[in-house]
């Protein structure tokens, strides 16, 4: 009997356990350790943000899907791996530390003949000063990174609302926090939620809406922008994004860095030096994300962790991480099995996994402040992915360690979006757009990097519809239902 | 002459004079029940494709 131990039970971690388990069946023993007792289905956070959905609409318990899965559950964080054993063991283990109500603190060391790392990111609030500590929401704005910062969100957009409805005037302002954000996205489908809120309470003139971001032109969502096919042209997703902002009044800045976060006011370095500050009254930043911290060591307790992870704390996978300056750049670089070089028994997935480098065309201000979004990994990527790494450790253990590993390269790989605001079935509205693929291959298709046929995007009902029925689908597959195996990643 | 209700945001900022709005038509069609359930089938079939492509 072989033992796989999968760190994080998000997207991609939790789509890894229920194939590998599936995959496995009862000979071989699947673990799962988040710290979470809960599973978020994270883009509907956006609305639990604005008051649409509630948290426990968007998340449920752990415990009982895995039960039924038979995947063997841990509540708890993994705090380091030990890929040689320890002095008097060769095996290979990792150490746990509970979140478990009644268990907080126990420690635990597990074995392990294989290892996946989909810890996802560390949320690091603390790079921006005011922002927050460490990976812990500060007090001047709000998050919908999670359920309960949604939640949170909710509360205080309400706020605003009745003091918008009293005739008081309010700014709002939402974008990225730091120069190094990516999930632009989430942020972009936020401030039209609010818009389309504020609208349908009746305050929308009295709401300045506002738009911050790290990305150097609108649209640019950490991948270096696409090209999509409209009324017969072929355009940049500039203009697409420009355009929903100035239909919806919404003002914008980018290429921003944000520096420090007071009560009511940001400050911010723009691409061109300049500085400058902004006023709020309700503000939503992403923060930038970080590895969760994990540390690992050899047989005689010496420090590993540079050896397997990137300075960043992500898990370094069979990437080019030497790729060097942005025109030598290729598809390529891009990782496809996600397997550790110096450890094959160890993989990681979803945002866990160390990027070579950024999409977007890097960019900093004359101060030397980086000013680019890092690459996006979350959503379709991450749970492609995770199945692909679950499929690599399943043929691994079944067929032996000559077993040919399975590939999902993001410069093969496309993504579906869609951006929806309102919760209605006939009052919404959704920007979805599909990309293909995510990183842009130049060689393989020269001007745009992408494949036109298959990168678009449109506005209308279609998209809010299928965002909803996303909700309900994705849910349902996590939840491991009947024909869960039917609903693609 | 009365402005065109869908174009006044150009005026509302340098920004947005520099980009595109849509007009009645774009905007109906977003919201037109029967065009959308088409679109709505059009994009599922899209998706799939995507989807299909990259597993």
């Amino acid at each position: 009997m072989s033992r796989l131990i999968i760190m994080g039970g998000g997207v991609s971690g939790h789509t890894a356990a229920t194939f590998a388990k599936k995959w496995l069946g009862d000979k071989h023993e699947v673990i799962v350790v988040t710290p979470n007792s809960q599973w978020n289905w994270i883009p509907s956070n956006i609305w639990v943000g604005v008051g649409q959905m509630t948290k426990e609409q968007v998340t449920f318990p752990l415990a009982p899907v895995y039960k039924k899965a038979k995947i063997d559950y841990k509540q708890a964080k993994a705090v380091s791996i030990h890929p040689n054993g320890k002095a008097d063991n060769d095996d290979a283990y990792i150490t746990i530390e509970y979140t478990e109500d009644g268990k907080v603190g126990q420690t635990e060391e597990l074995g392990y003949d294989y290892l996946i790392n989909a810890t996802g990111p560390k949320l690091n609030f603390g790079a921006t000063e005011g922002l927050g500590e460490g990976s812990n929401l500060g007090e001047h704005t709000v998050s919908v990174c999670t359920a309960d910062h949604a939640e949170h969100a909710s509360h205080e957009l309400e706020k605003i609302f009745a003091k918008a409805k009293a005739g008081e005037r309010q700014k709002i302002l939402v974008g990225t926090g730091h120069g190094m954000c990516t999930c632009q996205g989430a942020a972009f489908e936020y401030i039209f939620n609010i818009e389309h809120e504020a609208k349908k309470a009746g305050v929308r003139d009295m709401i300045d809406i506002k738009w911050i971001s790290n990305e150097a032109f609108l649209g640019d969502f950490g991948m270096g922008g696409l090209h999509m096919k409209v009324g017969g042209y072929a355009v940049s997703s500039k203009l697409f994004a420009e355009s929903l902002f100035a239909e919806r009044n919404v003002d914008w800045i980018i290429g921003a860095h944000v520096s420090k976060v007071e009560a009511g006011n940001i400050h911010y370095e723009l691409l061109d030096g300049s500085t400058g500050e902004e006023s709020f009254d309700f503000s939503m930043l992403i923060p930038p994300f970080a590895g969760v911290g994990l540390k690992a060591y050899d047989k005689a307790g010496e420090d590993i962790t540079a050896t397997i992870f990137a300075p960043n704390g992500f898990m370094k996978v069979d990437a080019n991480y030497s790729a060097g300056a942005y025109e030598n750049w290729k598809a390529s670089d891009w990782p496809r099995t996600y397997q550790n070089p110096t450890f094959s028994n160890m993989f990681a997935c979803g945002i866990a996994f160390a990027p070579p480098h950024i999409i977007s065309k890097p960019m900093s201000s004359p101060n030397g402040t980086p000013i680019n979004p890092t690459p996006p990994r979350t959503g379709m990527p991450s749970g492609i992915i995770g199945k692909a790494v679950a499929h690599s450790v399943c043929d691994l253990i079944t067929k032996g360690d000559s077993a040919k590993l399975h590939e999902a390269s993001m410069a093969e790989m496309g993504a579906a979006c869609v951006a929806s605001s309102g919760k209605g079935v006939f009052n919404g509205t959704a920007a979805a757009m599909t990309v293909y693929p995510v990183v842009p291959d130049f060689e393989k298709y020269p001007g745009t990097g992408r494949d036109t046929d298959y990168t678009f995007g449109e506005i209308g009902l279609a998209g809010h519809w299928i965002k909803h029925i996303l909700h309900h689908l994705f849910i349902y597959k996590a939840k491991v239902k009947p024909g869960w195996t039917l609903i693609p990643e | 002459m009365s402005t065109r209700k869908e174009e006044a945001n150009f005026a509302k900022s340098d920004q947005f004079n520099l980009t595109m709005l849509p007009g009645k038509f774009a905007i109906g069609l977003r919201t037109c029940k029967i065009f959308q359930l088409f679109r709505f089938v059009v994009i599922n079939i899209k998706m799939l494709i995507v989807v299909s492509k990259s597993h």
